[in-house]
């Protein structure tokens, strides 16, 4: 993928902000970079150069002018020229272009991206890829434009509209931009899970998902499971970005290589084997099992008595961790002699942490906050009730989904105790 | 200019071990912190310091919240960072210790100590006036630690030292390698913006009796720390030099401490690792440990054991020293006695058993000795119970004489001493006395 040439810009410096967190650098990153601010002739030329050298890979050019019929399609003619595989169209980045009425300035507008997209079309002898802004309230409004100006594929998810941070020290924006600072692009592992979602709620749209368009999915991509997931929820093809700013190109290496272990272990023989094979399963709350029961069970042995999960389920869940001495009895924290001291005291003397699992409501808070692999588990226990869903209860059992006293009536009558 | 050259290497070979962390480092170190809720690290440290809240504020650079969550459970915090054996306290109960490596709970709380002293930021006041007063007796960590908790209380405390300096064996006994004596002069200098007025060169029995003090204070707390080394009882025992003493000149006088090319060390506790330290990197060629029983049964902590390993010091288990044979005032050799271990003795170890003829000769030009500390011989004289000779106290730290407190290593009859455990008994002591205080009007 090209980095983004069309209209001319000026660059400013400090241009990248990073969110560290826990010791982890770059949880994401911000940008204020715009396209590419070497010329225009430039790029051209060496798109042509690396397609004469490696003309047995392709280059897709990323493409972002003036919202006018004769730039594009201007624009358009010029890349094809170069010899390019495909074109993306930009209509993502939220700062900067967007200003001058490009990029996410578009992206928002699914009338604007419908437009443009057809003069694009009008010209374009080369797949055409439209590059979705994630700043928007439904991500398939845009994508179901694309659809209808006939574009050949969409791609997700362009950076999200962010404040870094402010400096404690000096109170100037992070990053500072002689004194001054403002929103950015917002990318990296951070923006995954929103990436997902949006990717998810492209397959699962009647016209998008319907329409069968190639997606080429990213946001946050750094491993191969990342890979993975996205394939697993619609992308056909991947795009990586911050993970490479961060380490290098060598990280692609182990993208193929531990996508390919995984496939093997499987049994997938294909990357197509795997797209969208996950997507069956997104649903929405209206269709989840509300009979579908799970408990926190804490494995003894390999429990290293943190206690994180105790205290988590204490004070913001549901308090059903108990500890427990070792003469059995329900201890308080800190209920230690304060005259005790030393490793073998505090070792020995540390009370175990265990679930009453009748009082589990299984919202499996402890199992995430868990410091250790496979020691708290979430086991699915029969509850006892038929299968049902809110969508059918609201239908079936109006009242109970509107009324209090109705809603108490039903849960004693199906034995659920919320304590 | 050869003299300043000595001085400054001399400072280096015993400068501290371990460097400062960088911030980055303890950040990073901070961040791997589990935050255990009631904390294992929390309950193992004897003034039970809140360890994963102060490490949390460094990991968040609330370096200021830091030392002030540190400092309200131990008031020496900074000297507590270096000579406490973690691996047997805090670091030892981390639960990532046994998979992992347990976090650096020292370094860490040094890493904040160091941010508030640098910076001389004071983060308690004396409290309002009491009018009430009392006298301490040994400016050691638990004196330190207990005029501390008064003076921030508002009570008008003096503290009492008969030495020059103040800061007890933090001062005199501890290897600067460990704890350099400025750790221990900022602390002390603290402990006086408390307002706690400090009297060296005055001892109790000498320049005042506790009849005196009795009059003239409401309460008294004694932490006088332990007697001097004992003789061995051998023949040339006056050749032989006192290991405290040896510790002293290091860190105050080194340029002038003589190194043998020869060292024996006599005894195997961590005082002992401490000589055999000094003599091994202030130049002596040869250092060997002479120790009566073997390994097993040394005092010293396991990680001392290790660290003195590594610096090339040899040892000799199962010997006894009978003998220092000295030319021309000058020591030659020291004369020993193979054993054996015997049945288990009143202190629940095997007695050693002298080997019968096997006589043997170490070469030595300086021999040292650090055997332990003999019980305070001022219980005796101020004819107070004692548990096994040490001072007896009860739970509020109070001794058979009212109004009369002790604590550190004078009442250490069970359990090893410990710097961290005589500043939770002059901590706690310090409550008691203020409770008194109050009570009594």
């Amino acid at each position: 993928m090209w980095k983004t040439i069309g209209a001319p810009v000026l660059n400013v410096s400090n241009r990248y902000g990073a969110w560290h967190y826990g010791g982890q650098k770059m949880v994401a990153i911000n940008n204020v970079e715009l396209i590419s601010d070497r010329p225009l002739e430039v790029n051209l030329r060496e798109i042509a150069e690396v397609k004469r050298a490696w003309p047995d890979r392709a280059v897709v050019v990323s493409a972002m002018v003036e919202s006018k019929p004769e730039t594009w399609h201007d624009i358009i003619r010029r890349i094809q020229d170069t010899g390019a595989d495909g074109i993306e169209l930009n209509y993502g980045c939220p700062h900067g272009m967007s200003e001058r009425g490009m990029g996410s300035a578009v992206g928002q507008v699914p009338e604007y991206c419908e437009q443009i997209t057809r003069w694009v079309m009008e010209v374009a002898k080369i797949p055409v890829i439209v590059k979705l802004t994630p700043n928007i309230s439904d991500i398939a409004m845009p994508a179901r434009a694309a659809v209808a100006a006939g574009a050949n594929a969409v791609s997700l998810i362009n950076t999200l509209n962010s404040i870094i941070g402010v400096d404690l020290d000096t109170l100037e924006i992070t990053p500072n931009i002689g004194g001054k600072g403002g929103h950015g692009g917002y990318a990296g592992p951070a923006v995954k899970p929103i990436a997902l979602n949006m990717l998810a709620a492209l397959g699962k749209d009647s016209v998008v998902g319907g329409s069968k368009l190639p997606i080429s999915g990213m946001g946050g991509i750094s491993t191969w499971r990342d890979a993975a997931e996205f394939l697993l929820l619609g992308a056909s093809t991947l795009q990586v970005c911050t993970a490479v700013m961060h380490y290098g190109f060598r990280i692609v290496e182990d993208l193929c290589d531990g996508l390919s272990n995984w496939m093997d272990e499987k049994g997938f023989t294909r990357v197509s084997d795997v797209v969208g094979r996950s997507l069956h399963r997104v649903s929405d709350f209206n269709h989840l099992d509300l009979s579908f029961r799970a408990v926190a069970r804490i494995d003894q042995q390999k429990c290293i008595r943190c206690n994180l999960c105790y205290v988590a389920c204490n004070d913001t869940a549901h308090q059903c961790i108990d500890l427990i001495a070792k003469d059995g009895r329900v201890v308080q924290p800190q209920s230690y002699d304060i005259q005790t001291n030393g490793k073998e005291e505090a070792v020995n003397s540390r009370p175990s942490v265990y679930v009453r699992e009748e009082d589990c409501v299984g919202c499996r808070l402890c199992y995430n906050v868990c410091p250790v692999e496979d020691c708290i588990r979430m086991i699915e226990e029969p509850s006892g009730r038929p299968p049902v869903t809110w969508g059918q209860l609201s239908e079936s059992q109006r009242e109970v989904t509107e009324d209090w006293e109705k809603m108490q009536e039903y849960r004693q009558k199906m034995g659920i105790h919320i304590h | 200019m050869a003299d300043i050259e000595q001085r400054t290497a001399r400072a280096d070979a015993l400068g501290e071990l371990l460097p400062p962390m960088t911030r980055n480092e303890a950040a990073v170190e901070a961040a791997r912190c589990l935050m255990c809720y009631d904390a294992p690290c929390t309950h193992a440290c004897p003034t039970h310091i809140d360890i994963p809240k102060f490490i949390k504020k460094i990991a968040t650079e609330n370096l200021r919240g830091s030392a002030r969550t540190i400092l309200e459970s131990n008031l020496l915090g900074a000297t507590c960072a270096r000579v406490c054996p973690v691996q047997e306290l805090c670091e030892g109960a981390c639960v990532l210790g046994t998979e992992h490596k347990p976090i650096a709970i020292g370094r860490l709380q040094r890493h904040a100590m160091d941010f508030v002293y640098a910076k001389g930021t004071d983060l308690f006041q004396p409290g309002e006036a009491t009018g009430k007063k009392v006298a301490i007796i040994g400016a050691g960590p638990a004196g330190l630690s207990c005029a501390g908790e008064l003076a921030k209380r508002g009570h008008s405390v003096t503290l009492f030292e008969k030495r020059d300096l103040a800061g007890g064996l933090s001062t005199y006994g501890i290897i600067g390698l460990r704890e350099p004596a400025e750790v221990a002069r900022a602390e002390v200098a603290m402990v006086e913006r408390l307002g706690v007025k400090l009297e060296t060169g005055k001892e109790l029995g000498t320049d005042f009796t506790l009849a005196d003090l009795q009059a003239n204070f409401g309460a008294v707390f004694l932490g006088v720390g332990l007697g001097a080394t004992p003789g061995l009882g051998i023949p040339g025992e006056e050749y032989i030099i006192d290991g405290l003493e040896y510790i002293e000149q290091s860190k105050l006088d080194a340029p002038n401490l003589v190194i043998g090319r020869n060292v024996v060390v006599i005894g195997a506790g961590n005082t002992a690792i401490d000589c055999a330290t000094i003599a091994k990197r202030l130049g002596a060629s040869q250092v060997t440990m002479v120790y009566r029983r073997t390994e097993k049964e040394m005092t010293a902590y396991a990680h001392e054991y290790d660290f003195i390993k590594r610096e090339g010091v040899s040892f000799c288990f199962l010997t006894q020293p009978v003998r220092v044979h000295a030319e021309n005032g000058m020591v030659n050799s020291l004369e020993c006695l193979r054993m054996s271990l015997g049945p288990a003795d009143a202190s629940g170890r095997p007695s050693p058993q002298p080997v019968a003829g096997s006589e043997f000769f170490l070469p030595a030009d300086q021999v040292v000795k650090a055997i332990g500390q003999q019980k305070p011989s001022l219980a005796s004289r101020l004819k107070l119970k004692t548990e096994k000779g040490f001072i007896q106290v009860n739970s509020n730290f109070e001794t058979s004489l009212p109004g009369i407190y002790a604590g550190g290593d004078c009442i250490r009859a069970r359990g090893a001493a410990s710097t961290v455990r005589a500043v939770q008994d002059g901590k706690l002591a310090g409550h008691s006395i203020h409770e008194r205080l109050v009570e009594h009007g």
